[in-house]
């Protein structure tokens, strides 16, 4: 059987055609050719929407670091950039921000996100292109478990929940808790899980276990059923936004026991939207402005003239962190080679850092000490340093 | 007993919220057959234009009651005539065409509104100023009734009431009847249809901007995309109570209110939500005109 005869078309035409095409192509091998003169490192985060705070105080931390890393000279004798995307403090829109870092930016290496949501939808691209990610601030146990290729800067959710049961029931002698769990976030739903087991283990009860949808702003029949209940503490572990909220709320129904929450509270919005309600709350944090190490208040000094007197929260330590990680894991392996820098990344050992001495554990988990603070008059104070090996 | 005491104001103060925003719908839909979809979006420029207001008066920083009422006032005018503005470019260009083209612009402007709020107010949540100090007013039993709560069911009802007395008991209201139950005949008594239908707006927007307002007042964290849930759920509560039925809004809303809080209160606040949806479709089964609604036969 013969195939019908596709219409001719004219000569010139098609010639025309391929020479289009022809220098399209040298177009775009010119724009993708990589410069040598420079490392790039791809960084996503909520610079805007919900979380943004979280975004854009990681973002600071991780500049500042990168100022000093160029200012002494650079990596392997080149200029290090960082190429920022804006994910909107979405899932979805952190897929498409790795990509075009990845594909568009032909980064080195990621550096991303804070909320763990967020960093898993990101991670199996980083995976799936062998380039090694960093997140910051994720602290979902599942983060890393994506692959190989994952690292993170911080403690994760079984310490932080099981330190702040321990710190409720052995000091502040809680009996009854409530827990109001943010249940569409995996950072919330993790933490609950673990503050749950060692609070059972160490003897007390949850009387109360509610839950709400990141984004809600009315809390009362939650709060309402919780207060029927008549807890010792109550722990609400999710974001600044819904958690400032949510303790309004509560003293407006007559609920006088304190909060406990974890390092989602960080943030200057807390206390705006909070006001007098968060006073007494206890939170676990990476860090805290008061420790006097010189690292930590060097730290401090560079940022407050850097970004006009503002004091770094935990999110601004992690991101420095983050990227003075980073760049030494690129200095050990002596080259940009994804497989290489994830080898160098995996061997950090008594990295010194702001928020502590960190050394990554087998399952690429930063190990560190914690710390619990307090909001004392609208500041959060510190009030005490708990090591790994009691978690 | 105190529990429930308590969950049942907690669902009487939302409620209100959603019967301010149900009416708005109703409304619309008595003069147009139209689902005014962009309606939730017009509650949160209230609550927007309430915050911007109190900023540029200096009222943040001075909390008072005088104060909430001169921000709520002009929260109502800018959304009244943000609300003439929708209807005179998007939606009266359409009326002799389709209603499903209508239908669609309604859902554009209702994007237009969300996307563009990003745009203007940028899309983190903002901090609504204090303009009343919250505290408990009232103890029922064991149930705290606060300031703010009595000051949305105080607000709610006059609002109401007022919106009673135009709609039965004056010229323009007797006007608006005439138009929702037959434009062309209305038309032919003289009435200025085109009027009548921009002021059903520019009232519908008014009191969505009032419910904005007291929301932010309330819940004191606001962003572009805050009227998205709200205007849906209100929406359900003008069908549930039928649709174009102004009594019908106002059960509707406080009936969705209360259901909501007692839901997660009692249940689970996971299925919140869906289950509104589950009582609209069981009352339509039984009823399909709504609570509070008739069925008209369509004469051929």
């Amino acid at each position: 059987m013969t195939a019908p005869t596709p219409p001719l078309r004219p000569l010139g035409a098609r010639r025309r055609w391929s020479r289009l095409l022809l220098s399209l192509a040298t177009l775009l091998c010119a724009c993708s050719k990589p410069t040598t003169d420079e490392i790039r490192i791809g960084e996503f985060g909520s610079l805007t929407g919900g979380t943004a705070t979280f975004g854009i105080s990681t973002h600071e931390g991780l500049m500042l670091a990168l100022d000093e890393i160029n200012a002494s000279g650079g990596l392997l004798g080149k200029k290090v950039t960082v190429i920022t995307e804006d994910n909107q403090s979405k899932p979805e829109e952190s897929v498409t921000a790795v990509l075009k870092l990845i594909k568009q930016n032909e980064v080195a290496a990621v550096i991303g996100e804070v909320a763990s949501s967020r960093s898993l939808a990101a991670a199996p691209q980083c995976q799936a292109n062998k380039i090694p990610m960093l997140s910051p601030a994720s602290t979902n146990p599942k983060v890393t478990q994506v692959g190989d290729y994952i690292f993170r800067a911080c403690f994760i959710d079984p310490f932080q929940g099981s330190t702040m049961a321990r710190f409720a029931v052995d000091r502040l002698h809680a009996k009854r808790i409530a827990i109001l769990t943010d249940a569409k976030n995996d950072y919330s739903v993790g933490l609950t899980e673990f503050f749950k087991a060692t609070a059972k283990q160490l003897g007390a009860e949850i009387v109360a276990e509610e839950s709400y949808a990141e984004g809600d702003i009315e809390f009362k029949a939650q709060l309402t059923a919780i207060k029927a209940t008549n807890p010792d503490v109550i722990y609400a572990p999710g974001y600044y936004t819904e958690c400032a909220l949510i303790a309004r709320q509560a003293r407006e129904l007559g609920i006088e026991v304190p909060f406990l929450g974890g390092d989602g509270w960080d943030s200057p919005k807390t206390v705006e939207i909070g006001g007098k309600a968060v006073e007494g709350t206890y939170i676990t944090n990476h860090y805290s402005p008061e420790d006097q190490r010189p690292e930590v208040q060097k730290f401090i000094a560079d940022y407050k003239a850097k970004y006009g007197g503002k004091t770094p929260d935990a999110m601004a330590v992690l991101g420095y962190d983050a990227m003075r990680m980073m760049a030494d894991a690129i200095r050990r392996a002596g080259s940009t080679d994804g497989d290489k820098i994830r080898d160098a990344l995996a061997t950090t050992k008594d990295f010194s850092g702001v928020s502590g001495h960190i050394s990554m554990d087998a399952e690429r988990n930063a190990q560190k000490d914690i710390v619990v603070l307090q909001i004392r008059d609208g500041q959060f104070r510190f009030v005490e340093s708990i090591a790994p090996t009691a978690g | 007993m105190d529990q429930l005491a308590q969950q049942l104001v907690n669902g009487l103060a939302w409620g209100s919220i959603y019967a301010l925003i149900a009416l708005g719908y109703t409304m619309v839909y008595g003069v147009l057959r139209l689902i005014n979809f962009a309606h939730g979006d017009v509650y949160m420029i209230g609550a927007m234009s309430a915050f911007y207001f109190a900023h540029w008066l200096g009222l943040a920083d001075a909390p008072s009651l005088f104060g909430f009422v001169v921000v709520m006032g002009l929260a109502m005018l800018t959304c009244a005539l943000l609300g003439a503005l929708i209807e005179r470019a998007a939606y009266r260009p359409l009326r002799r065409q389709p209603r499903w083209a209508m239908l669609t612009t309604a859902i554009g402007v209702s994007m237009l509104l969300e996307y563009g709020g990003q745009a203007l107010f940028g899309p983190d949540p903002k901090f609504f100023p204090q303009l009343i100090a919250s505290a408990p007013a009232l103890r029922l039993g064991g149930a705290v009734v606060t300031n703010i709560d009595l000051l949305i069911f105080g607000v709610s009802l006059a609002l109401m009431l007022g919106l009673r007395w135009l709609v039965y008991g004056t010229r323009v209201g007797m006007a608006l009847r005439a138009v929702s139950v037959n434009v062309d005949a209305a038309s032919l008594m003289g009435i200025n249809v085109n009027t009548i239908i921009a002021m059903t707006f520019m009232i519908g927007s008014a009191l969505a901007a009032a419910a904005g307002a007291m929301v932010g007042l309330r819940n004191p964290k606001i962003e572009p995309l805050m009227g998205l849930m709200p205007g849906i759920k209100a929406f359900v509560a003008a069908v549930l109570g039928g649709i174009g039925n102004f009594p019908g809004a106002v059960a509707g809303g406080l009936l969705m209110g209360v259901t909501e809080t007692l839901v997660a209160a009692y249940i689970s606040s996971t299925y919140r939500d869906a289950v509104a949806f589950v009582i609209l479709i069981a009352v339509l089964l039984v009823r399909p005109a709504g609570l509070f609604g008739t069925v008209t036969v369509e004469k051929v």
